[in-house]
């Protein structure tokens, strides 16, 4: 049984495997799910839109995933509870504005979204920055267990502060898109609201990876994700570059925390709790320190959890993405295009 | 010079080794043999490719090409843990002790695949699992004698002086009854009296009945007591043989110096 | 010094040795102090002493899942977050067999297993499913097998909540209302406290009954103290073992210990496996004092609390984490609970009665209440702060000890390094 395992994970290596994997993925959704396609398309499009929106705000998140990983090596556990935080930092912002259920949509309601949007992205990003230096740095180079144990602890931190801020219910996010619905031939439809979620999550990306690919602290980023030391030896800050890490994923996911405010209008104090386990898995599957293997992770994942909500058993969708996370650790680390492979 | 007692029989056979990481060769295309109770020395300049070499023969690396035998039998790819059974013992260049355990007991972790206790003699304290104990203790004790270092027996690792630590972990290399021992830079950081209480070591070791491959930057340790040598230079052999042909090697002496020189 | 040596010289002391006088001294005490706690829970409640001896029965529960976490996290160094996940295992075995649950599933019988067998079922099932996620899980570095292990312990739960009335294949686990009316332990002979209905002077320490089929607060908890003290004794056993030696030089040094021969897998398996063991053991024991399972009492919070044990008693320290047990169960339990009523009642004593009630627009919800939400924080906050600033525990080893009396190696004085020849 070894022997057939250790067969099965030689298949899926290397960039041949890549082929094999995507193939048997794409092989089995099209078994489960073409039947559900045809025999109501409409109900099935609304659902592939859904876990579009869905799987664009988890790959914002996984994208903080994979950058810090990439970087230091470590899976911040409170990173999705940055996620959560930048929602609740958004709702007192947008409340300075007097928005409610009932604002009209306007020219001015986007103006003054995109400008929460900036300031709630700065405002996590720096208490990501201030976690890192407080809570990660002094343990740098202690042993790997006791990064672990405190970032698990920071996740409960932050927890904490966000139950005792605003309790255990879920708190409101002002819905102030428009719940106009698109139609489209054979009966579907897709509403702005999808439309907003997914372009917002296309072009964060898109200036990620501008970013990382151009710019000078992407590049420092890059060179020190793959050799720390010899980044150091070329004159790169890495206290710098770790912080700037860390901000960036936190921006991301807070940008996501507002969308999924916008979209959901409800949030929980360990929202991010799931949604972190969901958005990890989601970096895993599209390979570890990957950037764009996080964002087709978070598309996959978010439909993979869509279809199972909608036709197969709400209740183990969680199993269904633990299983996929354990099956892609065992068989193919180094998920769908990573470079990391995460045994020793 | 030393008199080899050393056989022809070869213990270790190294077989076009290749190892790449990347786009980095860091191996290449070496071979050579050992013979049984040999001092057999692997020099070269720094970065040559000479730790990952001895990382390769002990399985921390899969080569990307060639072959390994030990004792005519393959242990290409096989688990560290499954070559350290099979007989071959190492130690590391930047000391890899378990620097909160005492000296004893890196020793008799060294012992423990020659030990038998389960699980189930270990929670219940069988009388089996006691007379092991003892007998690896035993052991142990004797094993910290051979290196001479038995009164830091109870001392945490990290609390002795650095030459006491390379014994030690020389020491944890021998408890695995190891035929094969790999030295990775054992005179590093010693003074001129220490190396010379090295070499007798590594005599004695020899004595045991126990071959022994070493790296080592400093010649007079390596010409003082290998047999044969195997000189590395950018991942590639360059030279082999007995310590009088080698140093005289052009190509040797070229790779040491710099071709500037 | 090599540099590596430097890397751990930071205030991170993780080794282990056995060092007797300590420990026996914290033993004794803890045996003396269970061994009257019982009667001066009854002097100090005025003859109502069931409660508290029921609590520190429940106690004495963490106490066995803080032992069996820390061979996991302590001793192998492996970071489990769903150790809950066994303890429900553990607990629903017992549910199911011991109980009529299973007369309302497809097999259409009930099943009533004596506790004291399946004390050893449970035992076997919990290391089995530990085994089974282990095997393909523990190659993977520490931050993704504590990622998994996080994943198995919020699914486990989630199965057994699905898997009740309506489920595709019946109704086997009560869903969630869980399982009740679970059966108290029995024992055919007698076997009671010596002087039980005596009335000798020495009824100080009050006397148990595991004979009759009814079990009191006190027969739980003599019960309890009797497997803590069996699992104390296997446990230290295994860590001045082979195998205990093992766990510290795979969670010192995984190459060195690969190097000399340790199968590092195999023993991380061992570890996970026996830990798994423990905790379904306490399990089983909790279902049968309890006399229901029901999966909310499985949830991620019981796993950090467990870990927050292990953590501030001192990693791989036996005696440090039963006390660093009892210390946070006294904490979560007591102190936080009562926390609330506590600071309205000094709020109101120095003269802050202002900030009781909750304001009129709602945002501040009345000191009671929001002092009620500090559990997490303050959880998150004893994690953070015993890594950054204490991570050896609060009551750390005696290796601290040996190098505060003989101080740091002596560095050789280094000649310059001969030249080539």
């Amino acid at each position: 049984m070894v022997a057939a395992w250790k067969g099965t994970r030689t298949a899926l290596s290397g960039t041949a495997g890549t082929w094999l994997f995507v193939g048997v993925a794409t092989l089995i959704l099209l078994i489960l799910l073409v039947p559900k396609a045809v025999g109501n398309p409409p109900f099935f499009f609304q659902i592939l839109v859904y876990g579009l929106a869905d799987g664009a705000i988890y790959a914002l998140i996984a994208l903080g995933y994979t950058m810090v990983y990439g970087i230091i090596e470590l899976i911040n556990f409170a990173h999705g509870d940055i996620f959560t935080l930048g929602a609740f930092i958004a709702i007192p912002l947008v409340g300075i504005f007097g928005f409610t259920d009932a604002t009209p949509f306007s020219l001015g309601v986007v103006v003054v979204l995109l400008g929460v949007t900036v300031v709630t992205m700065a405002i996590d990003g720096g208490i990501n920055i201030l976690i890192e230096r407080l809570a990660y740095r002094p343990l740098r180079n202690a042993p790997r267990l006791a990064l672990l144990i405190t970032a698990v602890g920071m996740s409960f931190v932050l927890e904490g502060a966000m139950y005792l801020w605003r309790g255990a219910n879920n708190v409101h996010f002002p819905d102030v898109l428009p719940e106009t619905r698109i139609n489209l031939p054979g009966g579907a439809s897709i509403g702005v609201k999808d439309v907003v979620v997914i372009v917002s999550a296309v072009v964060l990306v898109s200036l990620l990876n501008l970013f990382t690919d151009r710019s000078k602290l992407g590049k420092a980023m890059r060179a020190t994700a793959q050799d720390r030391e010899a980044s150091q030896l070329m004159g790169i800050n890495i206290n710098r570059t770790i912080a700037a890490t860390f901000f960036i994923g936190a921006a991301l996911a807070a940008a996501g925390g507002i969308i999924f405010g916008l979209y959901f209008n409800n949030i929980r104090f360990d929202e991010g709790f799931t949604a972190g386990l969901y958005a990890f898995t989601a970096a895993v599957f599209g390979g570890i320190g990957n950037i764009q293997g996080a964002a087709l992770g978070g598309l996959f994942i978010g439909l993979v959890a869509s279809f199972s909500n909608a036709y197969f058993q709400a209740a183990l969708t969680d199993v269904w993405i633990f299983a996929i996370l354990i099956l892609v650790l065992v068989f193919r680390p180094t998920g769908l295009l990573g470079m990391q492979v995460p045994e020793k | 010079m030393t008199n080899g007692t050393a056989s022809a029989e070869p213990i270790l056979a190294v077989e076009r080794i290749t190892k790449r990481f990347g786009g980095l060769t860091a191996i290449d295309d070496v071979s050579f043999v050992i013979n049984r109770h040999e001092i057999f020395s692997l020099i070269g300049p720094n970065g040559a490719g000479k730790t990952t070499l001895f990382n390769t023969i002990t399985g921390m690396y899969k080569p990307t090409q060639g072959t390994i035998r030990f004792s005519d039998r393959s242990i290409t790819g096989l688990r560290p843990y499954k070559i350290n059974d099979l007989g071959i013992g190492r130690t590391f260049q930047q000391i890899r002790l378990f620097s909160y355990m005492s000296a004893l007991d890196n020793v008799r972790i060294g012992e423990h695949p020659r030990m038998h206790a389960k699980v189930w003699d270990a929670l219940f304290k069988t009388p089996a699992a006691r007379r092991e104990e003892v007998r690896v203790t035993e052991r142990a004790n004797e094993l910290l004698d051979f290196v001479g270092i038995r009164q830091q027996a109870h001392n945490y690792a990290r609390n002795l002086p650095y030459g006491h630590q390379r014994r030690l972990e020389i020491a944890r290399a021998l408890a695995g009854n190891p035929k094969l021992l790999l030295l990775d830079e054992p005179a590093a950081g010693a003074n001129p009296q220490e190396k010379r209480d090295l070499m007798a070591l590594v005599e004695k070791i020899r004595a045991q009945g126990i071959t022994v491959l070493l790296i080592e930057h400093d010649m007079k340790v390596v010409m003082g007591i290998s047999e044969r040598i195997v000189v590395l230079d950018h991942g590639q052999k360059i030279a082999e043989g007995k310590p009088e042909e080698v140093r005289r090697d052009t190509r040797v002496i070229e790779a040491y110096l710099g071709k500037s020189a | 010094m090599s540099r590596r040596l430097l890397r751990t010289d930071r205030p991170m002391r993780w080794a282990q040795s056995a060092f007797k006088t300590r420990n026996g001294t914290i033993y004794t005490v803890l045996i003396v102090v269970a061994l009257i706690f019982p009667g001066f829970a009854d002097i100090t409640t005025g003859g109502e002493g069931n409660h508290l001896v029921s609590t520190a029965a429940d106690a004495g529960v963490y106490v066995l899942l803080a032992i069996g976490l820390n061979v996991v996290v302590g001793f192998a160094g492996l970071l489990d977050l769903g150790y809950a996940a066994f303890f429900a295992i553990g607990a629903y075995t017992y549910g199911m067999l011991a109980s009529s649950q299973l007369a309302g599933s497809p097999l259409h019988m009930s099943i009533h297993l004596p506790f004291w067998l399946l004390l050893f079922v449970a035992i076997f099932v919990a290391a089995s499913f530990g085994a089974m996620l282990g095997a393909p899980t523990l190659r993977l570095r520490g931050d993704y097998l504590a990622i998994v292990t996080l994943g198995f312990g919020e699914i486990v739960p989630r199965l057994f909540r699905f898997f009740g009335a309506g489920s595709p294949i019946g109704n086997w686990t009560g869903g969630v209302n869980g399982i009740a009316a679970i059966d108290p332990p029995k024992l055919p002979a007698f076997l009671s406290g010596p002087w039980f209905g005596t009335n000798w002077p020495i009824a100080v320490v009050a006397p148990f009954d595991f004979s009759d089929g009814n079990w009191a607060p006190m027969d739980y908890y003599w019960l309890i103290i009797i497997l803590v003290a069996i699992c104390i004794m296997l446990v230290t056993n295994l860590q001045n073992s082979r195998i205990g030696r093992a766990w510290m030089a795979v969670r010192e040094d995984e190459v060195a210990a690969a190097a000399s021969g340790i199968n590092t897998i195999a023993v991380k398996l061992l570890a996970f496996a026996i830990g798994a063991s423990f905790s379904g053991f306490a399990g089983c024991f909790y279902a049968a004092k309890l006399s229901l399972v029901s999966p909310e009492n499985f949830e991620f919070v019981v796993s950090v609390t467990i870990l927050i044990m292990v953590v501030l008693g001192g990693m791989g320290n036996i005696p440090g984490v039963i006390l660093g047990a009892i210390t946070v169960y006294i904490v979560q339990f007591f102190v936080l609970t009562n926390l609330p009523d506590w600071s309205v009642a000094v709020a109101n004593a120095v003269g802050l009665g202002g900030i009781v009630p909750a304001s009129a627009d709602g945002s501040w919800i009345g000191l009671h209440d929001q002092v009620q939400r500090l559990n997490y924080i303050v959880f998150g906050l004893i994690l953070v702060t015993m890594m950054v600033l204490r991570p050896q525990g609060l009551f750390p080893s005696r290796i601290r000890e040996q190098e505060l009396e003989k101080g740091t190696a002596e560095e050789s004085v280094f000649d310059v390094r001969e030249g080539v020849d």
